[in-house]
């Protein structure tokens, strides 16, 4: 162990956590590279170190990792967590728009809505997820959606990323009229006043410019789109949606990410060539739509194996987030390689939204780790340990303290628990 | 009533129209061949049925179902034996390197390889490093009511016109052809109870489906399975009543519950007092025939009295009546601990048993009440937090209340989660026993074979592997329990509904609609 590490360790401060070693363990440090009784170092919220025979630092917290799995902190792609805490309550909801009175809600931003206290971000947590891309859904242009850490304390609630990927829909129910044509009219439409409002800002505020369909801060929020450096996330389902989708980024460089493509298998090529992912939940293979009715058990498969980047949501309700490693698990039953399930709920998401330190055990990146009882993918495992920035986290959540409360019952009419 | 003949009724009419229409085309056909090839129309034996309005007074009782014996026999069904397999039987009886014979669409033989004779004719399946456990079953499914694709055409699940509506049938509703159908049979699924919404109080009949596609609902029902009906409370009825003259809060759905189960009361004793006075008339009746015949040859002498007035017929309450008399296994969407003790309240009150609570969340609360009252749960693995009153919803529910010594089940409510209710179990398996919970893998399973079965009335012929049980299997790659098994074989009564290497049948719907060509892209 080198001197530097030593005295990075020394360095670490207490609200950082203590200079960790887990040891012994089966180590994925990516998805692809697996490392038998293998040690991970973290230190100052870091990987410091992963490999075989490492030497534990002196004064380190060991944690003995033989017989248990360790991978990165999974990722869940898409949810609404922190912005939606009951579902089904209006009063619950900071995150879902319709397409009243507009359609357009680019200027949204989740981090100023996200509550870091949800109820159910340490449900996620105590499922091994660490982190989110958490955000507001609804409408044609739904607003900015935020990578946010799930750990147990603020000031890491911060975000990550506070605008990782602004979050967009096509398809029936994205405008008021319900046509699916006119979702991609209006989308282009709306990229078009982006551009002629970036190009003339000065004629807008002298009231000199055309009608835009957009107010200003919406088209503001949707520049760095327009521009590349902001990725938008499309939710479509059907085949005529998607080749849309696909051939508007090309014309205007955006860049794309898939969200639901219950028909992208259909134009794998398609998309593998235009490097754009898909989110999408293994799950979905109900004819539902009649418009995207060519549905399958292995979608995920067939788009990874033409060369999509493919990340593994439950695209839903918060409450579920932590079923995204039973999702990857099915996914593999219908034949995607177990590496490119585990890539999915891990480092697709920091591929796909360019937040390189996640998702990998590597020198350097973040330190969200899970110790798993066994395979993460498989429905006995638990997870036993969850770092988040190098600290090991609380598994304490409303679920584990009722059970807890009602674990054994008082005889009625004794005592209220 | 048995099938009698009539000179005239309007079924012959259709059948006869119907005669007419396929000899025009057939006709036609014929005509264009060889005149030796000359088609002759089949002759058509027109089954006439008629029931006696005078009997008695309709009751919304169900159709007359297919007898216990029906479930058991399927004398089309070739025998079919796979040996070598693993054998959960849910019994609480595993059987290592073991073989099934299956035949006539019964359980006819089960044990180790070698103790097993297997017939000549019998289907052999190799079950080599696989699980064969019972044909799940789920407690709670909207398919074939609420079908795919997802249109308002497909909505017949939830008649929310009215907050009861007991004399509603899923099975009037019911879509044999649903293509969510075929993908639960893929999940190894054999039988399940089609439930209305629980938009109602009372929403009304259950049908008892076996699992597998047809083309009439009478088809595909559960051969001699007893009525269910269902009822619901908390947020769900007086969110789509509040606004629609109510109830708007629990107080009001459970003052409706009571009323309306008072005037099943009612109803019942009416019911009851013209059958006995109709009973009388009968014999009055009977006897005034004897004595004119033995009187006088020629015209009757005795005085007729006439026949007591018909009660006019309530078809809700006369199911309510039906639910009263104990004809009915009820079941109750139902979430929180202090809404399930209401409904408890409510049947002491009214008099009837409730058979089992869907989704129950927080029956772990109170599962010490309900376990007492010989109250089956069907509840989830881990969901929660969708609405309030799931908000306190726990992975370890079903654990805690088989701990307790409850019947639980693990249903789905949802045509995705039907296809993998063996996951769903095995993360509730997993939850219970992290929670220091002692449970076995038989356990387990019977949260989705032999309790279901009970929830239903149907655990007599199905919801075990054991000898004389129908033939409801399902044979999986390996433990029921893993992420990455699949249901390779399902059969059900003894027919192949699921075979992988043939892959999914694909529904009416599916057919050169494209998703028809699953596996071939």
């Amino acid at each position: 162990m080198s001197r530097a590490l030593l005295i990075v360790a020394l360095l670490a401060g207490v609200a950082r956590g203590d200079t960790l070693a887990i040891t012994g363990a089966t180590v994925y440090a990516r998805p692809d590279t697996k490392l038998e009784n293998a040690t991970v170092v973290i230190a100052n919220g870091k990987i410091v170190d992963v490999g075989v025979g490492l030497v534990v630092p002196a004064g380190a917290t060991t944690i003995d990792g033989r017989g248990k799995v360790v991978t990165a902190g999974l990722v869940e792609a898409s949810t609404q967590l922190g912005l939606v805490e009951i579902d089904l309550e209006g009063s619950a909801n900071d995150g879902r728009f319709g397409p009243a009175p507009t359609e357009i809600h680019a200027a949204f931003r989740t981090t100023d809505a996200y509550d870091a206290r949800s109820v159910a971000i340490p449900i996620a947590r105590a499922g091994g997820v660490t982190s989110a891309i958490t955000g507001p859904r609804g409408g044609l242009v739904a607003g900015q959606a935020a990578w946010v850490s799930l750990a147990d304390d603020a000031s890491s609630s911060a975000p990550i990323k506070a605008t990782v990927a602004m979050i967009a829909a096509v398809g029936r129910g994205a405008v008021a009229n319900g046509s699916r044509g006119q979702a991609i009219e209006r989308l282009r439409e709306l990229l078009d006043d982006v551009d002629a409002y970036r190009k003339a800002r000065a004629n807008y505020e002298r009231n000199a410019s055309r009608t835009l369909i957009a107010q200003r801060l919406d088209l503001e929020a949707l520049i760095p789109v327009l521009e590349g450096r902001v990725p938008l996330v499309v939710h479509a389902a059907a085949e005529s949606d998607l080749r849309a989708v696909i051939a508007l980024a090309s014309e205007r460089k955006l860049r794309v990410t898939i969200e639901g493509g219950e028909e992208a298998w259909r134009v794998a090529r398609e998309l593998a060539a235009a490097k754009i992912g898909v989110i999408l939940d293994p799950t979905d293979n109900l004819p539902n739509d009649l418009a995207a009715s060519d549905v399958r058990d292995d979608n995920a498969t067939i788009l990874a194996r033409a060369g999509v980047v493919v990340a593994i949501s439950t695209i839903g309700a918060p409450a579920n987030a932590r079923t995204i490693r039973q999702l990857a698990g099915i996914a593999v039953a219908n034949g995607l390689p177990w590496a490119t399930a585990l890539d999915a709920i891990t480092h697709a998401p920091s591929s796909l939204f360019g937040v390189p330190d996640r998702g990998l055990l590597e020198r350097g990146a973040a330190a969200d780790v899970v110790v798993w009882s066994g395979d993460p993918l498989e429905l006995a495992t638990r997870a036993e340990t969850v770092i988040v920035a190098g600290v090991v986290q609380s598994l304490v959540t409303h679920q584990t303290r009722l059970r807890d409360r009602y674990r054994t019952l008082a005889p009625v009419g004794g005592r209220a628990p | 009533m048995p099938p009698r003949r009539l000179s005239y009724n309007r079924a012959m009419r259709v059948a006869q129209l119907a005669v007419l229409v396929a000899c025009a085309s057939c006709g036609g056909q014929a005509r264009s061949k060889s005149k030796t090839a000359k088609a002759e129309p089949p002759k058509v034996e027109v089954e006439e049925r008629w029931v006696d309005p005078l009997v008695g007074l309709p009751r919304g009782a169900p159709r007359t179902p297919p007898s216990r014996t029906v479930a058991l026999a399927n004398p089309a069904a070739q025998p079919i034996a796979i040996r070598h397999a693993t054998i959960m039987t849910a019994t609480g009886k595993t059987i290592a390197n073991g073989t099934i014979v299956l035949a006539g669409g019964a359980i006819t033989a089960l044990g180790p390889d070698a103790d097993v004779v297997v017939p000549a004719a019998a289907m052999l399946v190799d079950g080599t490093g696989k699980v064969i456990t019972p044909g799940l079953i789920d407690a709670h499914s909207h398919l074939g009511v609420y079908a795919a694709p997802d249109l308002g055409a497909n909505n017949d699940g939830n008649e929310m016109t009215a907050p009861v509506t007991a004399q509603a049938k899923a099975q009037y509703g019911y879509w044999p052809q649903d293509p969510q159908i075929a993908r639960a049979v893929a999940g190894g699924v054999t039988a399940a109870l089609i439930l209305p919404g629980s938009g109602n109080l009372i929403g009304g009949e259950g049908f008892t489906v076996v699992m597998r596609p047809g083309r009439t609902s009478d088809e595909v029902a559960f051969p001699g399975a007893p009525a269910t009906i269902k009822m619901a409370c908390g947020e769900n009825p007086k969110r789509v009543y509040g606004e629609k003259g109510g109830p708007q809060t629990r107080m009001g759905e459970y003052a409706q519950f009571r009323a309306v189960f008072g005037e099943a009361r009612t109803y019942l004793l009416k019911e009851a007092a013209y059958d006995r006075a109709r009973a009388l008339w009968l014999k009055k009746q009977s006897r005034a025939a004897e004595l004119d015949a033995q009187v006088a040859r020629g015209k009757p002498k005795t005085k007729g009295e006439p026949a007591p007035e018909p009660l006019a017929v309530d078809l809700k309450l006369a199911t309510l009546a039906r639910v009263l008399r104990g004809e009915v296994l009820v079941q109750i969407h139902c979430y929180k601990a202090s809404d399930l003790a209401e409904m408890i309240a409510i049947a002491d009150e009214a008099g009837f048993k409730i058979r089992s609570f869907h989704h129950a969340l927080e029956a772990y609360k109170i599962r010490d009440l309900i376990v007492k009252r010989g109250i089956a749960i069907n509840t989830w693995s881990d969901w929660w937090g969708f609405k309030q009153e799931a908000f306190d919803g726990i992975p370890e529910n079903a654990a805690l209340f088989t701990e307790q010594g409850g019947r639980a089940t693990i249903h789905s409510d949802s045509a995705i989660h039907i296809q993998r209710l063996n996951q769903d179990a095995g993360k509730a398996l997993a939850a219970g026993r992290a929670a220091g919970v002692s449970l076995t893998d038989d356990q387990a399973l019977r949260w989705i074979t032999a309790n279901p079965a009970w929830v239903l009335g149907i655990d007599d012929v199905t919801g075990t592997l054991e000898v004389g049980k129908r033939a409801d299997v399902a044979v999986w790659s390996g433990s029921p329990f893993s992420v990455y098994s699949r249901a390779d074989l399902v059969i059900a009564g003894g027919a192949i509904t699921f075979d992988r290497a043939q892959g999914p049948t694909p529904s009416d719907f599916e057919l050169a609609n494209s998703a028809s060509e699953r596996g071939r892209p």
